[in-house]
């Protein structure tokens, strides 16, 4: 076991270390002097000299990775130029509200899927499965912040059960405020998680040990809840693994339909801004939260399935 | 010797005809799904390119006698703030949408399976490199590093096109490697590698068309996918810049008008979510014909 | 001669039993019209290459047939019971307690997440409605029983933990727990090496010695068949073409296909001798595409021009040695 999660470990330092690369490039990808279009009007000769010092510009680049490196180790990220305050903290601070939404999100997401994927795979080429399939096709091509706005001009502007944007402050409407925006991503993600669980589903149905558990005379229902579905809820946590940037893309988008104080919403007025160092932050968190997931992932997979107990 | 019973007889040919019907629904039903697919993007091309003979010209012809104006039959989808007939708007709108969806989904199936067929037959350094590039980019969330490098190139249509072409070529590289992989262990590579043919032809001739099945397959959702990347682009003022019509930079600014003019951001999403449809249609009944599965792919 | 024992009521009777699949490739008959009688204490021995229609007909008998086929014609009496008339309770309370099946392949039809004693004990205190304790009890005797070492450890392990051979007799050990009155084992020696086969084929015998239970042994080896079977069935594209007793089937066999089959196994006394072994001319039949009259008749020697007419039936009543070829005498 241990053998198991030191091998997966050190499989995942060579995408952690190319990740990084492409965070630190981004600054210097940019066609032009990044500190001239970051400064805009106020680009001043003395103001780009000092900002290019800040920034750590002025050094050669093999330094400036490592000092990259180094500051990302302790969340320290320098100075935001447009917030003017320094981009460890902010972060933390928004990582919380955007975590709260994800975990939300998952929630909403697996209430509509696992029993929708379950049903379907069971009633495989009947009309069930035919209405299901045709709901999770129209809910993948339905644009997240289109539905985000459908439910906010039902649910908040008509009924007026939800704000429609911001976050509520006190538990209650702190959950209130994340409930339109979870909804939406969760209609965003059942589709693929539906599909990828539907087939799962299917492949332990037509199982052997599945036919021979029938054989034994165990009843319809023992053998779907007990050994179907373990089997199932095993691939399910890979494929929720699979999934995770496809969720957190979800999100990004989200946060900024309902103005929610996330990383999200930060990432996408950080670009607005041109607030670059903000943008190789958010790159790198972003990136290495979906190694880690996938990293937790396999762990928990060999947690729950005993035949990858090494 | 005997002869079998008349009733038996009956009762196996009965049954036979029920069960043969009940295969052939099945199967009407997958082309159904391919053919009203088809139909329904076939519906949306023809519409957006001939916009202009059927009566809707220019996207951005302002009147601002009929602002805000309901649904009717003068104005389908109603009118904008400005007066701007919306449909119109939607119909020229779709030039960019569907064009962009095509372009970036077929340039990057076309570039991912090349490297993944390469990588895959090929293996070595190569692989190493080409697949440390693919779990690099799939590391990211693919908003992410679309909306990094669109930072990088510049917000707008073409930093739109360049962040989603260096993002989806990584999908279609890992799916043509893995059946690469296994598509040279089959029989007839094996027996084209022993006559002598050069490796160019093995590739091209054998591997490709059986690569290509899948990639299409997944290429129907990928087209989905980016065509709802560029709106969402859009929509966060990344994308396509007002006042040029896009699906997504309508739908934005009709939000403003949510409480007075629903109409504005609802109605351009259901034609964005039956174009949609018509892919991811087009998309399942490729797979039951082709008999390809790609729902992991992603 | 064992032959009295038909003249009871049998334990179980298939009468003109059908099966049919269609899909979108077409339309097939795994089993047509399949008759047979099974006594008390007997052993059945079904052969024919794969794909021929044993283990669907197999299936059929617990109400198993998987989509898209179906019974299309047909009954199956258990004790007296029709199987098809059953209700979806009383097929399952039969099920595991008066009918037990093993498979081929043990290793994919063990459940990989459950442990052994977990799928041992899940079947006493469901089908027997024992306590934990007393289920753990008795698992580890019927493990005991099959032959397992210590037991105790074993019901801790997983499948995936155990060999072949062992995850076969847990198997057994989950079939026999209830007692049942007849075995279905399906192709139970296949996917195991040659030395575990004899074992686990000993195993059946001591435990139909003991039990007094019936057997359907369902194998494509001629050798197995002979060796266990009392009475023997011969299958070709889902139809039976001879069956009798073992020794007059096997030593006298009637059908060219059953002559066919033996002349395609290696018989001890012929090692070493130059005497080749005769494979069956021709391609396995498509099922989808059966040519008119008889199913065998493209790939028989001695093929009349009437093979293509005519449909046939055994041409003698159970028990006594029939067969469906009547060009041959």
């Amino acid at each position: 076991m241990f053998a198991y999660i030191g091998r997966r470990i050190v499989q995942a330092i060579p995408v952690l270390i190319t990740v990084t690369l492409v965070a630190f490039a981004l600054i210097h990808l940019i066609p032009g002097d990044p500190v001239k279009i970051m400064l805009a009007s106020r680009a001043t000769p003395e103001a780009i000299a000092t900002v290019r010092h800040q920034l750590g510009l002025d050094r050669p680049l093999p330094i400036q990775y490592v000092r990259f490196l180094l500051g990302a180790l302790r969340m320290d990220f320098g100075n935001s130029l447009f917030l003017r305050a320094p981009i460890g903290p902010i972060l933390r601070q928004r990582a919380l509200v955007s975590l709260a939404l994800l975990c939300y999100s998952i929630l909403v997401s697996l209430v509509i899927a696992v029993p929708l994927a379950i049903l379907s795979a069971i009633r495989r080429n009947r009309p069930t499965d035919h209405i299901v399939r045709m709901f999770s096709t129209f809910a993948f091509a339905m644009p997240a912040f289109w539905t985000g706005l459908l439910l906010v001009l039902f649910f908040s502007l008509r009924l007026k059960l939800f704000p429609t944007s911001g976050l509520g402050s006190g538990p209650i409407n702190y959950i209130r405020s994340l409930t339109l925006p979870s909804i939406t991503i969760g209609f965003y993600l059942a589709p693929v998680l539906l599909r990828s669980l539907r087939a799962s589903v299917i492949e332990t149905l037509i199982a052997e040990f599945v036919e021979a558990a029938r054989a034994r005379g165990l009843s319809e229902r023992r053998v779907l809840f007990k050994h179907v579905l373990r089997n199932s809820l095993i691939a399910m946590i890979t494929v929720l693994g699979i999934n995770v940037g496809f969720l957190i893309s979800g999100a990004v988008v989200i946060e900024n339909i309902f103005a929610l104080p996330g990383l999200g919403s930060l990432l996408v007025s950080s670009i607005l801004a041109r607030d670059y160092p903000v943008i190789q932050a958010l790159t790198l968190v972003f990136g290495i939260t979906v190694i880690v997931v996938n990293l937790l992932v396999d762990l928990s997979y060999a947690a729950l399935d005993p035949r990858v107990r090494l | 010797m005997t002869w079998i019973k008349e009733s038996y007889h009956r009762t196996i040919s009965e049954a036979i005809k029920r069960l043969r019907g009940r295969a052939k629904s099945e199967r009407r039903w997958s082309s159904m799904t391919l053919w009203l697919g088809v139909a329904i993007v076939g519906i949306m091309i023809i519409l957006s390119l001939s916009a202009g003979w059927i009566g809707f010209e220019n996207p951005n012809e302002q009147d601002l006698n009929a602002t805000l104006l309901r649904p009717s039959i003068e104005h389908p989808f109603g009118t904008d703030e400005l007066g701007r007939d919306i449909f119109t708007r939607i119909l020229h709108g779709a030039r960019i949408d569907l064009s962009f969806g095509l372009i970036t989904t077929y340039a990057s199936l076309i570039v991912g399976m090349l490297l993944g067929a390469l990588a895959g037959y090929f293996g070595g350094a190569f692989d190493t490199i080409v697949m440390r590039a693919v779990d690099t980019v799939i590391s990211f969330p693919y908003i992410v590093l679309i909306l990094a490098i669109a930072s990088v190139v510049g917000a707008g249509l073409f930093g739109a096109y360049i962040g989603v072409l260096a993002v989806s070529w990584a999908l279609y590289a890992r799916l043509s490697r893995g059946e690469m992989l296994v598509l040279r262990e089959m029989q007839y590579m094996m027996a084209a590698d022993t006559l002598g043919f050069p490796v160019r032809r093995i590739i091209f001739k054998h591997a490709i068309p059986n690569l290509l099945r899948s990639n299409l397959v997944f290429s129907m959702s990928d087209i989905v996918l980016n065509i709802l990347t560029l709106a969402a682009l859009s929509y966060l003022g990344l994308g396509v810049r007002p006042p040029t019509a896009e699906w997504g930079s309508i739908i934005a600014q009709g939000q403003k008008y949510l409480r007075t003019a629903w109409w504005i951001s609802t109605l351009p999403g259901i034609v964005v979510v039956f174009v949609g449809v018509g892919f991811a249609l087009i998309g399942d009944g490729l797979a039951d014909k082709l008999g390809e599965d790609v729902t992991g792919a992603f | 001669m064992k032959h009295e024992v038909f003249s009871e009521t049998p334990l179980l009777e298939i009468q003109d039993l059908t099966v049919g699949f269609a899909d979108r490739r077409g339309f097939l008959m795994a089993a047509n019209r399949v008759n047979l009688r099974l006594p008390k204490n007997y052993t059945l021995g079904v052969v024919g290459e794969s794909g021929c229609g044993k283990s669907v007909t197999l299936r059929s008998l617990l109400g198993l047939v998987p989509y898209p086929g179906e019974v299309i014609a047909g009954s199956i009496l258990w004790m007296g019971q029709d199987i098809q008339k059953m209700s979806k309770k009383e097929l399952e309370r039969i099920r595991g307690k008066e009918i037990s099946m093993i498979f081929q392949d043990p290793t994919s039809c063990l459940n990989p997440v459950f442990s052994i004693g977990d799928q041992i004990t899940e079947m006493l205190r469901v089908k027997l409605k024992m306590q934990r304790h007393k289920a753990f009890d008795r698992a580890i005797e019927l493990l005991a029983h099959v032959g397992i070492s210590s037991p105790e450890r074993r019901l801790t392990e997983y499948p995936h933990q155990l060999s072949g051979g062992m995850r076969q007799r847990v198997m057994i050990a989950i079939a026999i727990a209830s007692q049942p009155k007849l075995l279905l084992a399906d192709e139970p020696t296949t996917a195991l090496d040659v030395t575990i086969q004899d074992q686990i084929l000993n195993l059946l015998a001591n435990i139909r010695e003991e039990t007094g239970m019936s057997m359907i042994l369902v194998s494509h080896d001629v050798g197995v068949v002979a060796q266990n079977a009392d009475y023997v069935a011969v299958m070709y594209a889902g139809q039976i073409m001879e069956r009798g007793n073992a020794q007059d089937v096997l030593h006298n066999p009637r059908h060219p296909y059953t002559r066919g089959l033996l002349n395609a196994i290696p018989k001890i006394e012929q090692v070493g001798q130059s005497g080749p072994l005769e494979p069956i001319p021709g391609q396995p039949p498509n099922l989808t595409e059966l040519p008119p009259g008889c199913p065998f008749q493209p790939r028989c020697p001695y093929v009349k021009d009437d093979c293509t007419k005519v449909s046939m039936e055994l041409d003698r009543p159970e028990p006594e040695h029939g067969t469906a070829c009547c060009f041959v005498e």
